[in-house]
């Protein structure tokens, strides 16, 4: 059995085939990019132009149209780790393009938070005067970014592709695991923060119609922006991956390079295609 | 069946390929020398044997297993001593037999058997590991081996940092294994000692295996897989 | 031989290292309580102390643990043991339901300590009717760290940077029991105006954290300390 990732090739694990020399681009992400700048360029005309101010917090109310969506997608990103750990993991093939899909979502995600705690702070500052509050909300979110930090830690971990494959899939797993609980801690613990304006529990939408609306178009302007980041970043770590392969050629025949003269006949030493890796086979006669 | 069957074996530490297409065959009752220098990838082959090491590429059973699917099921069935020898430092020797035989369900006289025939059964016995002269550790992770009953032992330089009479003693212990049937794979730079022990001898190099009719030890014992690249 | 067997002679080995070398009555013990000790430093008011006494224990607990779960994996990878036992084929759940049982012993032994240091350090009184409850919160939050602490001490030993890699793994996943095991015991000690039934809550969010992390630890554990 070889186990040469059959998901590797110049198609790339999500089948689109990029053109040669020209990066990770295809007509597909192409299409996705310029629809997501297009979504981008709706959302701050409604972000920061249409919509009106907000009674209360008046402009620092625009930054929400950028600190939700960020931090849905997150969730949303590390929900697609979680599933795609999972793929990896129980699936029979154990095909490594299912990590790195959760790699790539993972990273994003958490960039994802990143911008999503900067954005509230700044938020925060305007609206609460302060940058910080250990509300609910604020220290779910502090943690759900430290342990995706440590769950690209453990990616970087040496090893093979399908150790790190299965290193990552099970802490992408636990992950799914520790989220709740860290919710239904720092949720019974503290419950400061301005409850869900958006989805209120008492049933109406307590936002003004082109508020919701400029928020709704954050959420696809980012989601389209997230789909386009992981497309490409899957892509990248396939290119990294092939290129670890062709390094373990080149290595396996300098390899046996080492060995010299030693044996007669012939020698198929050189860098193998990717695809199904058959015997590079060396006739040794006896010394 | 082959106690080991080995083709076109690749396998990496890291990004290095330790083992770059190695081709062996062992039969039952075969005690195979593995000679080479070092980084020549021996110790990497007895560990891809033992089940510690993923299969990269190629193909290999170990007693009948696969080494791609099976390496939980091969690891109860070999006994390997690595560089290290596995014991627990702050233990006794006593202890650590006793440890280990329990993992198998070992009875109290299969483990005092086991430390009497590696003369570690005496005072020794209960002597703390971290305490013991490297000879003694030896025989102690060796009878943690035999207490835990392998079929198949695979030996990372057993004489190393031994003096001449505890390599005598090695010796002896390792020519009763063999004679009661064990399988050995034993990589050593002690051509002497290990050759007249053994009944056949490869060499490893870069990370491949070459057979070597007539070196010592190596004789016409079940003449098989004499030539590699099947 | 089942794997609670294996698992129980785990356990001993792993405590009969630690009756031969006492690291943890010698060092580990110590560190906690000059931990204890440098927090009254740093929190200069008497009446702060008081406050967060029961935060302080259970820091000082966390502390200790990052080094008892080095310890615990550094004798398996001082000889090369946790490869012999993969080696050996012993079950991979049972070296870790056995290494968490020893971790658990440990740790509940800490903790007694650190709530006896603070009885005397930080002026703690334990009220009659708070001994219940608190004993439950020990038990239950011992079960998660212990857990926890295994689990990410098997991925990290032996790799390089293992000493900050368990803190960054394992900190935030016990988040919860911090926050849960600080309350119950305040509630326990009246820390602060609480009751004793407001803990209870806190006690179940603790055990349902123990039996998550204990499940999906044993689960886990093999392939993370597989290579």
């Amino acid at each position: 059995m070889t186990t040469t990732d059959p998901t590797l090739s110049p198609t790339g694990s999500d089948g689109a085939r990029p053109a040669t020399g020209a990066g990770t681009g295809t007509r597909g992400t192409r299409i996705i990019g310029i629809a997501t700048i297009v979504a981008m360029g709706w959302l701050v005309a409604f972000g920061l132009g249409f919509s009106p101010e907000d009674r209360d917090q008046r402009e620092s109310v625009r930054l929400l149209y950028v600190h939700v969506p960020t931090i849905w997608i997150a969730y949303l990103a590390f929900i697609v780790t979680a599933i795609a750990s999972g793929m990896y993991f129980f699936g029979k093939k154990h095909s490594l393009g299912w990590d790195r899909l959760a790699g790539a979502s993972a990273e994003i995600g958490t960039a994802f938070v990143a911008v999503t705690l900067v954005i509230g702070a700044m938020w925060g500052r305007l609206t609460w005067g302060v940058f910080w509050q250990w509300d609910a909300r604020l220290t779910t979110t502090a943690l759900l970014f430290v342990t995706y930090i440590g769950y690209l830690a453990v990616r970087r971990l040496d090893g093979t592709h399908e150790q790190r494959a299965r290193r990552s899939a099970v802490i992408g797993m636990l992950a799914v695991l520790e989220i709740p609980l860290v919710h239904w801690s720092v949720r019974l613990w503290r419950s400061l923060h301005q409850e869900a304006t958006v989805l209120g529990t008492d049933g109406d939408v307590s936002m003004d119609g082109l508020m919701l609306f400029s928020l709704f178009v954050g959420v696809v302007a980012f989601s389209l922006l997230y789909l386009w980041l992981v497309l490409h970043r899957t892509r990248v770590m396939a290119m990294e991956d092939l290129l670890d392969d062709r390094g373990l050629d080149d290595a396996l025949a300098a390899r046996r390079a080492e060995a010299g003269p030693v044996d007669a006949g012939p020698v198929d030493a050189g860098p193998v295609d990717s695809g199904p890796v058959d015997g590079n086979r060396m006739q040794e006669g006896a010394l | 069946m082959s106690v080991v069957d080995l083709d076109d074996a690749v396998a990496v530490l890291g990004r290095f390929p330790a083992l770059a297409g190695a081709t062996l065959r062992v039969e039952e009752g075969e005690i195979v020398l593995l000679r080479g220098p070092n980084g020549a990838g021996k110790t990497t082959l007895l560990r891809l044997c033992a089940g510690l090491l993923p299969l990269v590429r190629g193909t290999g059973t170990v007693l009948g297993l696969d080494l791609a699917t099976h390496r939980e099921s091969i690891r109860r069935t070999v006994g390997f001593l690595g560089h290290q020898n596995g014991l627990y430092l702050d233990l006794t020797v006593a202890e650590n037999v006793r440890f280990w035989g329990s993992t198998v369900g070992a009875s109290d006289a299969e483990m005092h058997a086991a430390m009497s025939r590696l003369d570690v059964a005496g005072r020794v016995a209960d002597v703390a590991v971290s305490k013991l002269s490297a000879g003694q550790k030896r025989r102690a992770a060796l009878a943690c081996l035999i207490a835990r009953r392998a079929q198949l032992w695979l030996l990372d330089e057993p004489h190393a940092g031994l003096d001449a009479s505890a390599r005598d003693e090695l010796d002896d212990t390792l020519r009763q294994a063999a004679a009661s049937g064990a399988t050995m794979l034993v990589a050593s730079h002690e051509l002497d000692r290990a050759g007249s022990l053994a009944t056949r001898t490869v060499d490893v190099v870069a990370g491949r295996v070459l057979e070597v009719p007539g070196a010592p030890g190596s004789g016409n014992q079940a003449g098989t897989g004499a030539e590699e690249g099947r | 031989m089942s794997t609670m067997r294996i698992a129980r002679v785990v356990a001993a080995k792993d405590l009969r290292i630690e009756w031969n070398s006492r690291v943890f009555v010698n060092q580990v013990l110590p560190f906690a309580g000059v931990t204890m000790v440098i927090f009254a430093f740093a929190l200069d008011a008497d009446s702060v102390l008081q406050r967060v006494a029961p935060g302080l224990v259970w820091l000082a607990t966390m502390f200790s643990m990052l080094v008892l779960v080095q310890r615990a994996f550094a004798v398996e990878t001082a000889d090369g043991a946790l490869d012999a036992l993969r080696v050996a084929g012993v079950d991979p759940r049972a070296i870790y339901l056995g290494k968490a049982a020893a971790l658990g012993v440990q740790l509940l032994v800490l903790e007694v300590v650190l709530l006896a240091a603070a009885v005397v350090l930080y002026g703690q009184t334990i009220p009659a009717d708070g001994w219940v409850l608190l004993v439950t919160t020990l038990t239950s939050a011992t079960c998660g760290l212990a857990a926890v602490g295994t689990l990410y001490g098997g991925l990290a030993a032996g790799f390089t940077g293992r000493e900050t890699l368990l803190p960054l793994l394992t900190f935030p996943a016990v988040a919860p029991v911090l926050i849960g095991a600080t309350r119950a015991v305040e509630a326990a000690l009246g820390t602060a105006g609480a009751v004793v039934s407001d803990g209870w809550p806190w006690v179940g969010l603790l055990a349902v954290f123990a039996v998550a992390f204990g499940v999906g630890g044993a689960l886990a554990f093999g392939p993370l300390i597989d290579e």
